[in-house]
């Protein structure tokens, strides 16, 4: 597996969605490849990134609008 | 009837991931409210049809992203412009310093990524084009495989995987933009290719 082929997995690869066998062969070529894995570890920390960054309250007004049209008990 | 107890148990704490999601898909509070509103109002009506032991999560946000696409959608006057540039893989990471500029201090380009508003973050997510759009939200904000997002959106897997790729590449593209205009980007770091126009 050479750099070409790893990144173009790489987002098959952090989502989990490859073989067994297809992971194990990227999982060596990162071992073997510094900038490799500084890429594929960039990745995975801008997702976390975006993902605390796109962060929402509920408003308070919607969780009782939601909680009267159901007719279950509103929240306090 | 449904039940409003078990409904209300195992519905309402994913209240807050599809409020989220609504609002990075309608782009506005008060139709992410209504969104949402209507969410619950459509999955409680079909409540005492789904199915104990399948996944209540991922028919919830079916249910948000068919009401998205049929009626907020629907109300945009002009259809939205897709930009279809090939975006090259590892994009953001190589203008963030690149693997060789940065080698002595691995952490830079996350602090980079960290120094951004969260307005800008949202902001950079919001312009995406809607399918590409709601493939990535799904995907990175709620974590759904890909076979998930090929239900949730009725689309087949290959559709999802290239939504979700060329999402994420677009998504990088415009945090980088936003990186510029506030001279976030180390200007040291050179990239290894330029950008292309």
């Amino acid at each position: 597996m050479d750099c070409d082929q790893a990144i173009h997995r790489v987002y098959e690869y952090l989502d989990g969605e490859l073989t067994v066998w297809r992971r194990r062969a990227i999982a060596r070529h990162l071992d073997e490849c510094p900038p490799c894995a500084q890429g594929f570890t960039f990745e995975v920390e801008l997702r976390q990134v975006i993902v605390s960054k796109c962060r929402e309250e509920v408003p308070l007004d919607l969780r009782r609008r939601i909680a009267e049209a159901l007719g279950i008990p509103e929240p306090a | 009837m449904a039940d409003k107890t078990t409904f209300a148990a195992e519905a309402m704490p994913f209240m807050s991931a599809l409020y989220a999601a609504a609002l990075r898909m309608t782009r506005n509070p008060s139709d992410a409210e209504d969104l949402v509103q209507e969410t619950y109002l459509r999955a409680f009506r079909g409540f005492e049809g789904f199915r104990e032991g399948t996944n209540l999560k991922a028919w919830l946000y079916k249910i948000l992203t068919n009401t998205f696409i049929n009626q907020y959608r629907a109300k945009r006057r002009r259809p939205e412009q897709v930009d279809l540039d090939d975006v090259e893989d590892f994009y953001l990471f190589k203008r963030l310093g690149g693997a060789e500029a940065v080698e002595a201090a691995r952490t830079a380009e996350t602090e980079v990524l960290d120094a951004m508003p969260d307005a800008e973050v949202k902001a950079a997510l919001e312009a995406i084009p809607d399918a590409f759009r709601i493939a990535v939200i799904l995907a990175d904000i709620e974590g759904f495989s890909y076979k998930e997002i090929a239900e949730i959106t009725d689309v087949p897997i290959g559709t999802v995987m290239s939504r979700i790729h060329r999402g994420r590449k677009q998504l990088q593209k415009r945090l980088w933009d936003f990186a510029q205009e506030r001279n976030l980007a180390p200007r040291s770091g050179a990239p290894i290719k330029s950008p292309t126009p």
